[in-house]
C-alpha cells in the first residue's frame, strides 16, 4: 500500500499544508510569481521586507553573479507597509496559503510601528522580523549580530505583535547557538536562517567593485552547507521551530535541511534560477517522503541520524 | 503569460566578430507566444550549474507562424560563451516573452529615427521591420537607421536597408561616418521638425546623447536600457533605473527594467 504522507506542519501555533515556503526578498509579495507557480500549493508566501515609509533601497548594480551564486545588495526596496496592506497583502487574499510578513526598520521605533500596523490585518499569519539584512547602513543587520540588541527588539516587538514572531538571523555571526537563544529567550515564536553572507567581487579589468554598495549578500547553492550546519546548530539551543533556507535548490536540498533541524523550509535564489523551483521541490519531497514511508512530513524534522 | 521553455536551436552563426545569429525553435506549438513588442526580451540559461542567473537577451525577431524566435547578441563571458557553442539540435531554457517593448502603433506614420550602437541595434531591427511594414501600408511616415559599429564589420546593415534609411557609423573610421552614432545623427538632422520620434538602445553614454539630440530634434525619445538582472520577472528589484517621478509600483523613484522597462520615455528616466 502506498504511504500517503501528511504534509502538514505547524509554526507556533500555525499550521502550513505544507513546509515550504519562500525566502524574503525572492518572490516579491508572489504577483510576479503566481504566473508560474499556483500560490494555493504552497505552504506560506514569504513576502519582501516591509518598512513604515517607502524605501528607495541601494543604487545600482545591485546585482553580481558568482560562482555558484549571486550577490545581491538591493537594500530592502518596499513601498511601505500603507502600499503593501492595499496592494500586496489585498492580492495575497485570494490565495489559500498562509502569509508571512519580513518587517525591516532602521531604528527600534521603526520596526514596532510596521508590527503595530499589520496587527490588525486578519491575512496576515506570522511575522518575520528582519534583523539580518547585511545591506543597509542602518538598522537591520544592526540588531542582529549581538545578543544583547537581538534580544532587546525581541522583546520590544513581541510585547506589541499580535501575531506569532519569528526573527530572521543572520550568519554573520560568531555563535548561532548563542543568538539562537537570545531570541528564545525573549519570547520570539521561531527563528529563520540563514540570510545572506555578506560579500564582494571586483571586475579586475575594470579594478572597480562591481556592487555599487560594494559589498552585498551572497545567496544561492553555494551557502547551502552553510545554512545546513547552521540550522542544525540553531535547532540543537533552542526548542522553538526552525525556518531553515540558504541555497535550497531542489528538493533534496529541502529534504537536507529538514533532517538537520528545520520544522520548514524556504526556497529563494533557485527562483531566479527556475520559476517553477518551489513547486518542484514540493513535488519532491512528497515523492521522497512515499519513497521512504514516511507519514508525517514533521518526523524528517531533526531526523538526521545524530 | 510567461513561460520557461525549452527550445530547440535552428541555427546559430557567427555574423560578426563575436556576434552570433541564433535562432529558436518552439517544440511545442501551443505555447507559442501570441505577439511579441520590438524591444521585449527573454531570460537564456545557462546550463552550467556554477551559473544560477539568466541572461537577459533582447529579441532581433519573431516569426509566429513559424514559431522561430531570433537573437542575436554578443559573446561577453560564460553563459553567452556557452550559447555561442550551440548548434543545430541542441536545446536551450528560455524564459519569455519579458518586458515592455517599443510601441509601433503609437510610432505608425510618424519619422522615426532609430539609434542602435554596437549590440544595441538588434532590437531596433523588428522596430524597423514593423514600422517599414506600416508605412507601406499607410503611405506616410519613414524609418532612418543609424546604427554604430566598432570596425567595418558591419552586422545587420542589409537588414536595416530593406526598411529605410542607413547611416553606418564606426569607431575607427574604416566605414561610413567617422564616430559615434550620435555624432552621426546630428550630422544628418541638424535641425528640429523633420523627426517625430526617436528610438535608441545602446551603451548609456550613448543613450545620453541621444537624449540630448532628441530635445534639439523636439522629439519624442524612447530609450532600451540594460541593468544587472536575477529573476527578470519584477520580483527581485535589482533591476531599477532612476525615474524622474514616483514610479506607480515601487512608489519610489525607481521602476524596474525588466518590467516597466526595458523601453522607457527618455523624459522620465534619470540618464
Amino acid at each position: 500500500m502506498k504511504t500517503v504522507t501528511d504534509l502538514s506542519v505547524n509554526i507556533a501555533g500555525v499550521t502550513l499544508k505544507n513546509p515550504v515556503m519562500t525566502a524574503s526578498g525572492t518572490f516579491g509579495s508572489g504577483m510576479e510569481y503566481s504566473e508560474f507557480v499556483d500560490l494555493n500549493h504552497l505552504g506560506a508566501v514569504v513576502t519582501k521586507g516591509v518598512s513604515n515609509v517607502p524605501w528607495e533601497g541601494n543604487p545600482t548594480p545591485r546585482i553580481a553573479e558568482v560562482y555558484g551564486g549571486m550577490l545581491n545588495a538591493i537594500g530592502l526596496q518596499n513601498p511601505g507597509v500603507d502600499v503593501f496592506i492595499e496592494r500586496d497583502l489585498a492580492f495575497l487574499e485570494q490565495f489559500d496559503a498562509r502569509v508571512i510578513v519580513n518587517v525591516c526598520g532602521r531604528s527600534i521605533q521603526d520596526y514596532l510601528d510596521v508590527v503595530d500596523r499589520l496587527g490588525d490585518e486578519k491575512r496576515v499569519d506570522l511575522l518575520e522580523i528582519n534583523v539580518s539584512c547585511p545591506n543597509v547602513k542602518e538598522g537591520a543587520i544592526a540588531f542582529g549580530t549581538r545578543a544583547d540588541s537581538l534580544y532587546d527588539i525581541t522583546n520590544r516587538i513581541k510585547k506589541i505583535a499580535k501575531q506569532p514572531v519569528i526573527m530572521k538571523l543572520t550568519p554573520n555571526v560568531t555563535s548561532i547557538p548563542e543568538m539562537a537563544k537570545a531570541a528564545e529567550a525573549a519570547g520570539a515564536d521561531g527563528i529563520s536562517l540563514i540570510n545572506t553572507i555578506t560579500g564582494m567581487k571586483i571586475d579586475v579589468e575594470r579594478q572597480r567593485f562591481i556592487l555599487a554598495n560594494k559589498t552585498g549578500g551572497l545567496s544561492g547553492p553555494a551557502i547551502h552547507p552553510v545554512a545546513v550546519r547552521m540550522v542544525y546548530e540553531a535547532s540543537h539551543a533552542v526548542n522553538i521551530p526552525v525556518i531553515g533556507m540558504g541555497g535550497i535548490s531542489c528538493w533534496q536540498d529541502a529534504v537536507e535541511m529538514m533532517l538537520a533541524g528545520a520544522s520548514a523550509v524556504a526556497v529563494g535564489a533557485a527562483n531566479f534560477h527556475n520559476p517553477y523551483a518551489t513547486q518542484e521541490i514540493l513535488d519532491g519531497m512528497t515523492d521522497y517522503c512515499r519513497r521512504h514511508q514516511v507519514t508525517a512530513i514533521r518526523d524528517l524534522t531533526g531526523g538526521v541520524d545524530d | 503569460m510567461k513561460t520557461k521553455q525549452t527550445l530547440r536551436v535552428r541555427s546559430q552563426k557567427e555574423i560578426a566578430d563575436g556576434i552570433f545569429d541564433l535562432r529558436l525553435q518552439y517544440t511545442d506549438r501551443d505555447r507559442i507566444p501570441d505577439n511579441v513588442l520590438p524591444g521585449q526580451f527573454v531570460n537564456v540559461y545557462p546550463r552550467d550549474a556554477s551559473a544560477l542567473l539568466p541572461r537577459p537577451i533582447s529579441i532581433c525577431g519573431f516569426e509566429r507562424q513559424e514559431g522561430i524566435l531570433r537573437l542575436v547578441y554578443r559573446r561577453v563571458g560564460k553563459g553567452t560563451a556557452e550559447f555561442s557553442r550551440l548548434a543545430e539540435g541542441d536545446f536551450l531554457d528560455v524564459l519569455g516573452i519579458l518586458g515592455n517593448g517599443y510601441d509601433p502603433a503609437v510610432l505608425a506614420g510618424r519619422n522615426v529615427l532609430l539609434i542602435g550602437g554596437g549590440i544595441g541595434a538588434p532590437p531596433l531591427l523588428g522596430l524597423a521591420k514593423r514600422l517599414a511594414a506600416q508605412e507601406r501600408q499607410e503611405g506616410k511616415g519613414s524609418v532612418t537607421s543609424v546604427l554604430g559599429y566598432r570596425t567595418d564589420d558591419l552586422f545587420l546593415k542589409e537588414e536595416f536597408e530593406a526598411c529605410g534609411r542607413v547611416i553606418a557609423a564606426t569607431d575607427d573610421g574604416t566605414a561610413g561616418f567617422h564616430g559615434n552614432v550620435v555624432s552621426a545623427a546630428a550630422a544628418v538632422f541638424p535641425a528640429g521638425g523633420s523627426i517625430d520620434a526617436v528610438c535608441a538602445c545602446g551603451p548609456l553614454p550613448m543613450l545620453r546623447g541621444v537624449k540630448q539630440l532628441a530635445r534639439k530634434l523636439r522629439a519624442t525619445c524612447y530609450v532600451s536600457l540594460e541593468e544587472r538582472m536575477a529573476c527578470g520577472v519584477g520580483a527581485c528589484l535589482g533591476c531599477v533605473t532612476r525615474t524622474t517621478g514616483t514610479d506607480e509600483h515601487s512608489h519610489v523613484r525607481n521602476a524596474r527594467v525588466c518590467t516597466e522597462g526595458p523601453v522607457f520615455n527618455a523624459e522620465e528616466v534619470e540618464l
